[in-house]
């Protein structure tokens, strides 16, 4: 859909916002959460890597089902590398005893989800690799700031050491993602504009 | 070896979820309404097969399909009518009706009244999006009075409905509002509105990305009711009266009793219920 045509439709109560993928720009890296020890700190960070995989999975196939391949390859390219993530804190960390994701997800504060969770609003079927991994960086920059509050704040000792080490693995993420942006073109000005949009037509 | 030994894996949302993939728009607010109420079914461990998704006609009304519930996708405004008649029939069930603010609030709206006042031992959630999704843009009875559109030029004028005051006010026992950007939030309401006795109202702010992009900016105006759940609906009515529409939270809790009239003594044939309705 055009975003002239998206703004022209909605006028005076067009708000804050519009059609356009933004820069993500989501509240607070997460809640801080109160850890009794490193185990559960480890199973934290091991659900919080979970629930980025689902959210990532989630939105592949919804860019699948708008004919979208270039997007929902990336997409599904960022799940499996957030499911690497969880394997590797799984094994490294929590072998002796696996956790269960609780069914209902992690509870965050009201209003949040995980730092590392893609905000799906973000989405747009005309969107291209570039605006997908604007929202991988902001979800890698968010879990980097998460962890390090962690590293600065936590009571036990353990816990803050092993967050600095979550920090430091996420600021790996942030640059490969940058990197990674660096390397693929820029969208056109009009990447939006569709000839046939799916809102009311004159 | 024995049985007694192996513990049951304690089922998982993607239990819930069908093969079928959403065909929603991308960034519609009802893929984390969708995951909400899957989490929310595990939550309670319940099982597919014990669950039954009802929905009416819209895009959020597709809902159905993508569960591995029982579902159905009935006809538009009518499936608060389909659902009760299900759970009367079969109250071993748990019966859920889903669909948005033009099927609930619009052409149902008569339906929405006596499903309070009944109160019959269902979840009611209306994905709102302020806005009539699937048919592309009609304003709906929740659209704001200045929304300026082609099909509203100059925007309706109208006064909104309060579909939480006419809850409360139709008998409700249970009102929520919570906001699809918080799916883990949402699925704990949901989770609580099914456990409820008596007919749960939940409404879900699910953002129309497409034909209302501005709802992307709700993530900023949701936020936590700033009182607590409570029993009374004196004290309800106030807080809801002055509500701003997006106070996130269970605001109401009552305690009435659900209507369940006593069943039958025997299933009846298919083909005595023709006979019954044949002319
Ligand atoms: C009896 C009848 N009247 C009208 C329609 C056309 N119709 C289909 S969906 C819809 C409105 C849907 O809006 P809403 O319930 O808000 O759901 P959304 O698509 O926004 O999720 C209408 C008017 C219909 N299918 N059946
Ligand atoms: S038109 Fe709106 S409500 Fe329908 S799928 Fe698209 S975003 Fe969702």
């Amino acid at each position: 859909m055009s975003t002239k045509k998206a703004v022209k439709q909605t006028g005076r109560k067009k708000a804050a916002t519009s059609a356009k993928v933004r820069a993500p720009v989501r509240k607070k890296p997460g809640s801080p959460i109160s850890v009794t020890d490193e185990i559960d700190f480890m199973t934290r960070a091991w659900m919080m890597e979970l629930e980025a995989v689902e959210r990532y999975s989630t939105l592949a196939d919804a860019m699948e089902e708008h004919n979208n391949p270039e997007v929902t390859e990336l997409f599904r390219k960022l799940s499996r590398i957030e499911q690497l993530h969880a394997d590797q804190i799984l094994e490294e960390h929590l072998s002796k005893r696996p956790p269960v994701l609780p069914p209902g997800g992690i509870r965050w504060d009201a209003g949040e989800e995980g730092p590392e969770t893609a905000d799906p609003g973000e989405l747009h079927y005309r969107m291209q690799p570039y605006h997908a991994l604007q929202i991988a960086l902001a979800c890698e920059q968010r879990a980097c700031q998460f962890f390090t509050k962690i590293a600065r704040s936590a009571k036990n000792t353990a816990v803050r050491k092993a967050a600095r080490e979550m920090a430091a693995e996420e600021a790996e993420h942030v640059q490969l993602v940058e990197d990674w942006l660096k390397r693929t073109p820029k969208p056109d000005p009009d990447w939006d504009h569709d000839p046939d949009p799916p809102v009311q037509s004159d | 070896m024995s049985t007694a030994s192996v513990a049951a894996a304690p089922i998982t949302a993607a239990a819930f979820k069908s093969a079928y993939k959403p065909i929603w728009c991308p960034g519609c607010g009802d893929y984390s309404v969708l995951s909400s109420i899957t989490k929310a079914f595990a939550m309670l461990d319940l099982r597919p097969e014990n669950v039954a998704v009802v929905s009416g006609i819209g895009c959020s009304s597709r809902i159905p399909a993508y569960t591995t519930c029982y579902g159905f996708h009935g006809v538009h405004g009518r499936a608060l009518a389909a659902g009760t008649g299900l759970k009367v029939a079969r109250p071993d069930l748990t019966v859920l009706v889903a669909g948005g603010d033009g099927d609930g609030y619009s052409i149902g709206g008569n339906h929405f009244l006596h499903a309070c006042r009944r109160n019959v031992d269902l979840t009611y959630i209306v994905m709102d999006n302020h806005v009539y999704g699937m048919t592309k843009g009609q304003p709906s009875p929740t659209t704001e009075p200045d929304w300026e559109s082609k099909l509203s030029p100059g925007g309706t004028g109208l006064r909104t409905f309060h579909p939480l005051v006419v809850a409360l006010a139709s008998g409700a026992n249970f009102i929520a509002r919570t906001f699809a950007g918080d799916p883990n939030g949402t699925a704990q309401i949901i989770a609580d509105a099914i456990r409820t006795p008596g007919f749960s109202f939940v409404e879900i702010l699910s953002p129309c990305v497409t034909l209302r992009p501005e709802q992307r900016g709700w993530k900023e105006q949701a936020h936590p009711a700033s009182v607590a759940t409570t029993s009374d609906p004196a004290k309800a009515a106030r807080y809801l009266m002055t509500d701003d529409g997006f106070n996130i939270g269970v605001l109401y809790k009552g305690n009435r009793k659900p209507y369940q009239p006593p069943m039958g003594k025997g299933t009846k044939r298919v083909a005595d219920l023709e006979a019954e309705f044949s002319i």
